[in-house]
């Protein structure tokens, strides 16, 4: 360790951020922080939902403006006002919620904001521009196309464009990973390597252990504020990790009672549907979940999922096909109806459909009691019923915000997940879809959100749950299912499921057929 | 030295109650240089502009006449902003609720006993203005037509028929050359309270208080509030927007249809050209001006009308274009349009880093 410190002191970091406060009303979210970038690596910035990591990154791009502290750039101290002043130094941030204008095509947004330059360029000569970056960094992305059209994975691959369109050489990623399928994270984890090779310099937000060993050289932890360790990421471990960060010990493997199902809960049946453009995403689709199981959807994303989801929950139409909930045939009936009739729904993006940012906590958690007595008696809210349902819930799942009326959009990513959860799960009534439930949550909440689901499982409801970590799927899930072009390619008891069997039906095999490709695998590897 | 915009982390109260004050001062610092232009003391013009406006009982009374069809039409469109929609058709759904009330009035009195005659007057002003909403707010949920032209075209289709009516068929030949519809009977008159101010004035301070109470207290407003404020949220919560929305517009319609009824039932008492003053477009501007407030909206909608009667003193006694008035409401909207920067950023100052680090 020593040597290796000993070369960074001798390099003066590219990033310097010394003794960083910066409160909001009732939080201190950063205090007293110190962070170095050494040019030429990845420094992941590790901490629970809330510990300041987004706040401290917002200070360093220029969205905040830090109440004490100072920060140099390159060894010279930096005067960082605004995200254009981050853009001339160098400094390029892609955020937890991605920042890009949904109307507007990919070469727009990649210039917007970019006023400084001399001459706007033409939208051809951008467009040539973007591709040739493109074909450099493999970074597949059609400068044309609208936002709206894309799926959160190019939208991704748009915001890293945009910082190297821009030549950002000191990275920020603030969860880039949270929203990608295995394939498109492994993808990005080859174009850092690419960057750092370059000579540029990453500083990486994550909750993901292996991600930590995969991307950084070295990892800082932050705990309510302030810096709790900066390790050398090969000395140190996933469960130091948790511990330094969440200061307890975190379970990564749940203790799961044998489930024993009931009653069909939930069955689809034959369910086909068409996207907008009329191609079909759904096809010929069905399974059963029964009181007291979960059965996990595994896939690539854009496989389905979400119209799965929406069409059960009655966001979206099916063509044909059955949708029956608990005995009662529920197709294509509204919202209202599937809530009414006990269905919750942990959608896949938080931010735009999740919560209504501009409304309080308090209100956000009972949005789906306020139909109902006592929060509302007769029409009329009961302001004392909403403080006391609210507290209860910020209580048993640790949501951290300043207070009850603090506007929701206010909260960090993972405590705004929290939000949703505890909404959704404490009014299930029968049924729990989960999508990606336990994205961009830290470790410790991670946990608490999989302890959930299985305790709903225990009281006998049925969940269905969408998710892309295969790790999570197959501890919590008791059957899984995978689905592929929007059909169910096979279905596999947890306990029994193989990584790489699912894997290979996740890119379209059947189960005969990935079983095989499997077992060939293994025997090649005999082979060598 | 260095000016430069923060964003703020929390919508701040004070910065939502200064933002309507400064747009005020900034209008009156603007209007007076405009004042200077046509060679007129401005503080001189503003003073006149006060006294004309609350100077004497007489003159308070007139700011409140013409505050209170500017109170209902405002209130109305506070309703459908929040769910941004944007009815901009008050002008419309007033006048239109005007003819409605002048038929029963006139025609259907025959067949309503008296002591009704007066609530079936105001009542059919406020179902006029719901319809006339209402036909946009339809388009608009079913179809997804913008509201903001719909709104907008139909106040000429509204202006149109009225003037087609009292103009034309309805117009009262006794009128010695004014055009004008007769004048109803008693029973169809909405009773004073003091000089010209009618019980329309209470109709909107009642109104008043029932929309706090519904925006902030009940279920309907906090549906409001979710589909104005995140929709799609709204839509997965289980919101039916499309009735939400179809029954907030024909509420915001009523209340300008009310304005339009109490305006000809309580002042000319007869449907005349001088329904149509506008009021509808100020509308808007009382509705910002109070950020969509029920409480600040009949504050703003006194100031607004005191502007108006200010106006005309000021064209009596100093011989200045009324206009002015109308140029100050004006120049109020852009500060306050500008002012909304202000409350979501605010203005920093930063010194440079030499004299912070010694
Ligand atoms: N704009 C803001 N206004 C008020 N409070 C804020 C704001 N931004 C962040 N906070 C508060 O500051 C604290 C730190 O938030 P931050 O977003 O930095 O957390 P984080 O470490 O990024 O968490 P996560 O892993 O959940 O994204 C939180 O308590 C949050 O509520
Ligand atoms: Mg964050």
């Amino acid at each position: 360790m020593e040597d290796t410190m000993a070369l960074q002191n001798d390099l003066t970091p590219v990033v310097e951020m010394k003794g960083i406060t910066k409160h909001f009303p009732g939080v201190t979210a950063n205090n007293q922080v110190t962070l170095k970038l050494y040019p030429g690596e990845v420094l992941a910035l590790l901490g629970e939902n809330g510990a300041g990591k987004s706040s401290l990154m917002n200070v360093l791009v220029g969205l905040y403006r830090q109440d004490e502290g100072e920060i140099l750039v390159r060894g010279t101290p930096a005067e960082i006002h605004s995200p254009k002043d981050a853009v001339q130094l160098g400094l390029g941030m892609v955020h937890q919620n991605f920042k890009l204008v949904e109307t507007m095509t990919v070469a727009e947004n990649v210039v917007l904001g970019l006023k400084h330059l001399d001459f706007i360029p033409s939208f051809s000569e951008i467009c040539r521009r973007i591709n040739t970056i493109s074909r450099q960094y493999n970074l597949q992305v059609d400068p044309r196309a609208y936002i709206w059209q894309l799926g959160v994975g190019e939208q991704q691959r748009v915001e890293i464009l945009k910082l190297i369109y821009r030549g950002a050489d000191i990275l920020i990623l603030d969860e880039p990973t949270a929203v990608l399928t295995p394939q498109e994270s492994g993808e990005l984890s080859r174009i850092i390597a690419q960057m750092i090779d370059e000579g540029k310099s990453a500083i990486f937000i994550t909750h993901k252990m292996e991600e930590i060993k995969r991307f950084s050289q070295r990892v800082q932890v932050l705990r309510k504020g302030e810096t709790a360790a900066v390790l050398e990421t090969s000395k140190t471990t996933p469960s130091e990790l948790a511990r330094l960060m969440v200061g307890r010990e975190v379970l990564f493997r749940l203790e799961k009672k044998i489930c024993c199902p009931g009653e069909p809960v939930l069955e689809v049946k034959n369910l086909c549907a068409s996207n907008e453009a009329g191609r079909p995403s759904l096809q010929d689709l069905s399974f059963i979940i029964r009181a007291g199981e979960i059965l996990g959807i595994a896939g690539v994303a854009g496989n389905g999922q979400r119209k799965l989801t929406e069409v059960i929950t009655g966001l979206d139409r099916a063509d044909s096909g059955k949708v029956v909930i608990q005995g009662k045939d529920m197709t294509n009936r509204t919202p209202l109806d599937l809530i009414q009739s006990g269905v919750s729904h942990i959608p896949p993006d938080r931010i735009s459909m999740g919560i209504v940012g501009d409304m309080s906590v308090a209100s956000n958690l009972v949005m789906k009691e306020y139909r109902s007595e006592p929060v509302v008696k007769r029409g009329i809210f009961n302001y004392k019923e909403v403080a006391k349902s609210a507290k209860e819930k910020i209580d048993a799942y640790n949501i951290s915000t300043p207070s009850q009326n603090t506007e929701a959009k206010f909260l960090s990513g993972g405590n705004i997940q929290k939000i949703i959860l505890a909404r959704e799960i404490g009014a299930c009534r029968g049924l729990l879809i989960a999508s990606y439930p336990s994205r961009g949550l830290d470790v410790g909440a991670m946990e608490a959100v999989r302890l959930q689901l299985i305790d709903q499982r225990n009281i006998g409801n049925a969940v269905l749950l969408v998710s892309e970590d295969l790790e999570e799927l197959i501890t919590v899930a008791d059957r899984i299912a995978v689905i592929y072009e929007g059909r169910i390619m096979g279905e596999v008891p947890a306990e029994k499921a193989d990584i790489k069997i699912i894997g290979h039906m996740m890119a379209g095999a059947s189960l005969k057929g990935a079983a095989q490709a499997a077992a060939e695998a293994e025997l090649g590897e005999d082979g060598i | 030295m260095r000016l430069y915009f923060e964003k703020r982390k929390t919508s701040s109260k004070i910065v939502l109650i200064c933002v309507p004050i400064i747009s005020l001062v900034i209008s009156l610092i603007l209007t007076g240089f405009l004042l200077l232009v046509f060679g007129v003391n401005p503080l001189a013009t503003f003073s006149a502009m006060f006294n004309g406006a609350f100077g004497s009982s007489q003159n308070f009374a007139e700011t409140l006449v013409k505050a209170v069809p500017l109170m209902l039409t405002g209130l109305g469109v506070s309703i459908a902003f929040r769910l941004r929609f944007w009815n901009i058709g008050a002008e419309g759904q007033l006048v239109l609720g005007g003819v409605a009330a002048t038929w029963v009035a006139l025609f259907a009195s025959p067949y309503i006993p008296a002591f009704l005659l007066l609530p079936s007057v105001l009542l059919a002003g406020a179902l006029a203005g719901a319809a006339w909403a209402g036909v946009p707010a339809l388009l608009k949920t079913r179809l997804q037509v913008d509201e903001t032209l719909t709104t907008l075209m139909l106040n000429y289709v509204a202006i149109l028929i009225a003037e087609g009516l009292f103009y034309g068929a309805w117009r009262d030949p006794g009128g010695m050359g004014f055009p004008g519809t007769a004048r109803f009977p008693q029973a169809a008159w909405l009773p004073r309270i003091y000089g010209r101010v009618h019980y329309g004035l209470v109709f909107a301070l009642i109104l008043a208080v029932v929309l706090w109470f519904f925006i902030y207290h009940t279920k309907w407003g906090f549906e409001l509030h979710m589909i104005g404020k995140n929709r799609t949220a709204a839509n997965y919560l289980g919101v039916n927007i499309k009735r939400t929305i179809l029954v907030s517009i024909l509420i915001s319609g009523a209340f300008s249809g009310l304005a339009g009824a109490s305006e000809v039932a309580g002042l000319a008492r007869r449907l005349q050209e001088g329904l149509i003053q506008g009021y509808g477009y100020t509308a808007i501007i009382v509705a910002w001006m109070a950020q969509l407030n029920p409480f600040a909206s009949i504050a703003a909608a006194i100031l607004m009308a005191a502007l108006l009667v200010g106006g005309d003193q000021v064209q009596m006694m100093m011989r200045l274009p009324s206009a002015v008035g109308l140029v100050m409401q004006g120049m109020i909207l852009f500060p306050l349009l500008a002012g909304s920067l202000f409350s979501e950023y605010r203005l920093r100052i930063s010194r440079t880093r030499g004299e912070e680090t010694p």
